[in-house]
């Protein structure tokens, strides 16, 4: 039995051990925000967080995260806000991305959301060289210049 | 404004500082269809793309794909401010892949363009569909939907329902029609200051037969056009609830994983499954005509299962092939000079033979996938004699059909599910039917839906792909140095006539194609033989500018007397680019212009090379020509796209042919620009106030030159070749500034 929470629900999925977290979230649990980009930890589209640090899920078994915390982008926004029940719908970060009009398809935007909140928690004021070597998510849509300017504006916010 | 050529052929006056469309064209007009079949309130439709409820709420219907571009913000944008609607009251919603909301004016638009549709051909057989199949279409492609759909249909929807609620009004005040206005959703009466809200109107509105002419606004009338609106589906891209093809589910869902013969166009020939139908959740093994599944409760079951099975195809001649014996096949293709010609000016055999001075350049570029970052898929669901589709696609009605004819039901009874595309770039057009062939004939063994989901692997394996292109150059300058003739010998097919053409005033020209046909399945990728003609014209027009001694920009500029739109985006692009000052050391600008999908684009690319002699860009300063803007952020945001598109493609794309296969897998060797390779981005828009012209494909043709211009300047070599990961920098010597 895998047992670990999402967005504060505790999970308990009669699955193999080694299923990767993305498909526990996405074919057992409905949970489709987190998406599957290539399977390989290469492209970050699946990035969730694990503990509040983000995390490729497509190659991350459920054996893995046992008992653990798992946020994923439907929960950001809660999980930012605390116990907070007057807070906004939208973190910080997912807010930045409607000011600055960042996602195009938006397939890859939750996994890179995903990635830049997970920075900014330890980063909070990141530079350019430490945007270029942390956020190594794939988007084909070419958001990076709109994603890198809203990183710098939640940094000076 | 202007009027364009397109719009005039269509005008028959112009009234009140605008323009009278004869929206007859449109006819018969589908509302009332719509208000009998698809009606189940008080609702109305007034016009075949805009209902009305009575509190006024509008919702605008968009009958084309949104896949990051912006296009369900642009067209509703269009139709409000002709409707004279408030933004507020405007809700928007994909129309339904139903025959009533095609778009007719795709075709027309490209009909007036370039003869055939030729930038939405999967295969370049598309010339054989017939017109009549044409005219049936939802195809989001060709950088069309706002500069066709938008300007044609959309338009014209708004402003003749904004006519009709005029007449209702009139007629229940009993005034004449011209004593009416319209603002924020509401008809005046101005003389008693009366009002009615469209929503109380648009009963009465909707038994009306449209408008024979309508009249458009002149931009100085524009309310919502023109301005930087927030995109409508940006709020659910941020918060996980925005739905794609992939993430189509119902309760007791089967998921497919999928092996297509990895050699194009082999067939199946054996199975040896063991004991994978024993393992969880597999449900069955289904073999077809050249491929093999794994259906499963899960698709990492489906997936895993796969792995162990074990399958073999037939052999075929391309099993030796590879990228080089291609490259080759398309020299000895270019040799034969059995061609076809292109275009034809002067004599451009008289003007080599009497030369003072030849040279000559050879260039080449590989194959391309597109991979989008959803992977391919559809989801299908055959039950009760219908066929339910979800999957994200640049062409409704074409999946419809396909998947009607593949399951062997009529078109009337499948249904198309839309959702948002997870990235198009020509992958998703008509003819690149793949995946939807597979999951259709999979679906059709379960009376459950079925979604097959192509691996990453198998979704860069199995791609339709950019052609592979060689072309050949020569010019030719007299003795004053003034170049005389162009010549140029390419590889096929044609995608999109023109792309070879040159703007530039060179008094003798042949360009002629040869067969470029090989075993691998090519489609359009994003701005089609743009992308490919445009590195290869600009960087040979850049090495005739240093042979004749002149500076790259100089030499444009004097070789464009006759195209001042050309001028004024490389002036604009040339000037923010701070070109001919001073730059930081070790940097150099590369410059490029090309006109694509009615849009022109000049880009200049500041370059430099790293501490192993890999290319950098620094910044690309884009001026652009779209006419004019009816979004400017929507603009800026599908030339950053664009440039970043072709940027991945300049410096990494290659797909490589080996033993007849792809060579590629996934992101590690089919490389990306991310965040750490993307430079700054700098937007000007150019309003001419031309024609609307196209946004999501033409910034990506003139990147890859720019930045070989500037890598030329810098190192004195000339790329001939994509992509520059390939090409060795480490013994450069820069130019000589001219």
């Amino acid at each position: 039995m895998a047992t670990f929470k999402v967005n504060g629900v505790e999970k308990n999925l009669d699955i193999e051990p080694e299923m990767p977290l993305l498909w526990a979230l996405r074919d057992e649990l409905g949970m489709t925000g987190t998406k599957f980009g290539c399977g390989i930890a290469s492209c970050g589209a699946c990035t969730v967080h694990v503990n509040g640090s983000a995390v490729r899920s497509c190659v991350t078994p459920v054996s893995a995260i046992q008992g653990q915390e798992i946020t994923t982008i439907e929960g950001l926004a809660m999980v930012a806000a605390g116990a907070n029940p007057s807070a906004p719908d939208l973190s910080a970060v997912q807010q930045a991305w409607i000011d600055h009009q960042v996602p195009q398809c938006g397939y890859c935007q939750s996994g890179m959301i995903m990635a830049v909140s997970s920075l900014l928690a330890t980063n909070p004021n990141p530079s350019d060289a430490d945007i270029d070597s942390s956020i190594t998510n794939v988007c084909r849509c070419g958001s990076y210049p709109r994603v890198r300017k809203a990183i710098h504006s939640l940094a000076s916010a | 404004m202007k009027i364009s050529r397109r719009r005039f052929l269509l005008s028959t006056a112009v009234v009140g500082g605008g323009v009278l469309i004869g929206y007859s064209a449109l006819k018969p007009s589908k509302h009332r269809r719509a208000n009998a079949e698809l009606v189940t309130g008080e609702e109305r439709y007034v016009t075949s793309f805009i209902k009305i409820e009575p509190n006024n709420k509008i919702t605008i219907y968009v009958p084309h794909s949104e896949m990051g571009q912006g296009v369900h913000t642009s067209l509703p944008m269009m139709a409000a401010d002709e409707l004279d609607a408030a933004w507020e009251d405007i809700s928007v919603e994909q129309a339904p892949a139903i025959d009533m909301f095609a778009n007719g004016e795709l075709v027309k638009g490209f009909a007036g363009e370039v003869g055939i549709p030729g930038i939405l051909t999967g295969l370049v057989n598309f010339s054989a569909a017939s017109i009549a199949e044409l005219m049936n279409l939802q195809i989001t492609g060709g950088s069309s939907s706002v500069r066709f759909t938008g300007e044609s249909s959309m338009r014209t929807a708004g402003a003749a329902a904004r006519q009709m609620l005029v007449e209702c009004a009139a007629n229940r005040w009993g005034v004449a029609t011209d004593e009416c206005s319209t603002a924020l959703t509401h008809v005046q009466h101005n003389a008693s200051g009366r009002s009615l809200s469209y929503g109380e109107l648009a009963a009465d509105a909707a038994l009306l037969e449209p408008p024979g002419n309508v009249t458009l606004k002149d931009p100085s009338q524009f309310t919502i056009m023109g301005k930087a609106i927030s995109r409508v589906d940006i709020p659910a891209k941020v918060d996980g609830s925005a739905e794609y093809g992939i993430d189509a589910q119902s309760e007791g869902m089967l998921y497919a994983a999928i092996r297509l013969a990895p050699v194009f166009g082999t067939k199946l020939v054996s199975v040896d499954a063991g004991d994978v139908l024993s393992r969880r959740g597999v449900k069955r093994i289904i073999e077809l005509e050249d491929s093999v599944a794994v259906v499963a409760d899960s698709y990492w079951r489906a997936k895993e299962a796969l792995k162990l099975v074990k399958s073999e195809f037939d052999s075929s001649d391309a099993d030796t092939t590879s990228s080089a014996d291609l490259f080759d096949g398309f020299q000895r293709s270019l040799n034969e000079d059995d061609n076809s010609e292109v275009l034809e000016i002067g004599d451009a055999g008289a003007a080599m033979e009497a030369a003072a001075d030849i040279i000559e350049g050879n260039y080449t570029v590989p194959y391309l996938a597109h991979a989008a970052m959803e992977p391919m898929n559809c989801t299908v669901h055959i039950h009760d004699d219908i066929a339910e589709v979800w999957t994200s696609t640049q062409d409704a009605l074409g999946i419809k059909a396909r998947v009607a004819k593949i399951a062997g039901l009529s078109e009337d009874d499948a249904v198309f599910h839309h959702s948002y595309l997870g990235g198009g770039f020509g992958r998703r057009l008509p003819f690149n039917w793949n995946v939807i062939d597979h999951a259709t004939l999979i679906a059709k063994q379960f009376d459950v839906p079925v979604k097959t989901v192509l691996s990453r692997e198998d979704d860069m394996q199995q791609d339709y792909y950019r052609p592979a292109v060689a072309s050949n150059f020569k010019a030719a300058f007299d003795a004053n140095g003034m170049v005389q003739a162009w010549h140029n010998r390419f590889t096929g097919p044609i995608q999109t006539p023109g792309a070879s053409h040159i703007p530039y005033a060179i008094p003798n020209q042949s360009i002629a194609v040869v067969d470029g046909d090989t075993h691998v399945p090519i489609a359009a990728w994003r701005s089609v033989d743009h992308s490919q003609q445009t590195f290869f014209t600009e960087s040979f027009v850049d090495e005739i500018a240093h042979r004749a001694g002149k500076n790259p920009y100089q030499f444009r500029m004097e070789m464009l007397a006759d195209h001042p739109r050309h001028r004024k985006v490389l002036e604009v692009a040339a000037e923010a680019a701070g070109y001919g000052q001073n730059l930081p050391e070790g940097h150099a600008l590369g410059i490029a212009v090309q006109e694509s999908f009615g849009s022109i684009v000049a880009e200049v690319a500041e370059v430099s090379l790293d501490e192993n002699n890999r290319p950098v860009v620094h910044k690309v300063t884009c001026a652009i020509d779209c006419g004019w803007a009816v979004n400017p952020d929507t603009v800026e945001a599908q030339v950053e796209s664009g440039i970043i598109y072709g940027l991945t493609a300049a410096l990494y794309g290659e797909i490589t042919i080996e033993n007849g296969r792809v060579a590629q897998n996934n992101f590690p060797d089919y490389e990306m620009v991310r965040m750490n390779d993307a430079p700054e981005i700098d937007v000007h828009i150019v309003e001419s106030g031309e024609a609307l012209g196209g946004l999501g494909e033409p910034s990506t043709p003139p990147l890859a030159a720019a930045v070989a211009n500037g890598l030329y300047i810098l190192t004195g070599q000339r790329v001939r070749s994509l992509p520059l990961k390939n090409h060795d920098f480490s013994r450069s010597t820069p130019i000589a500034q001219v």
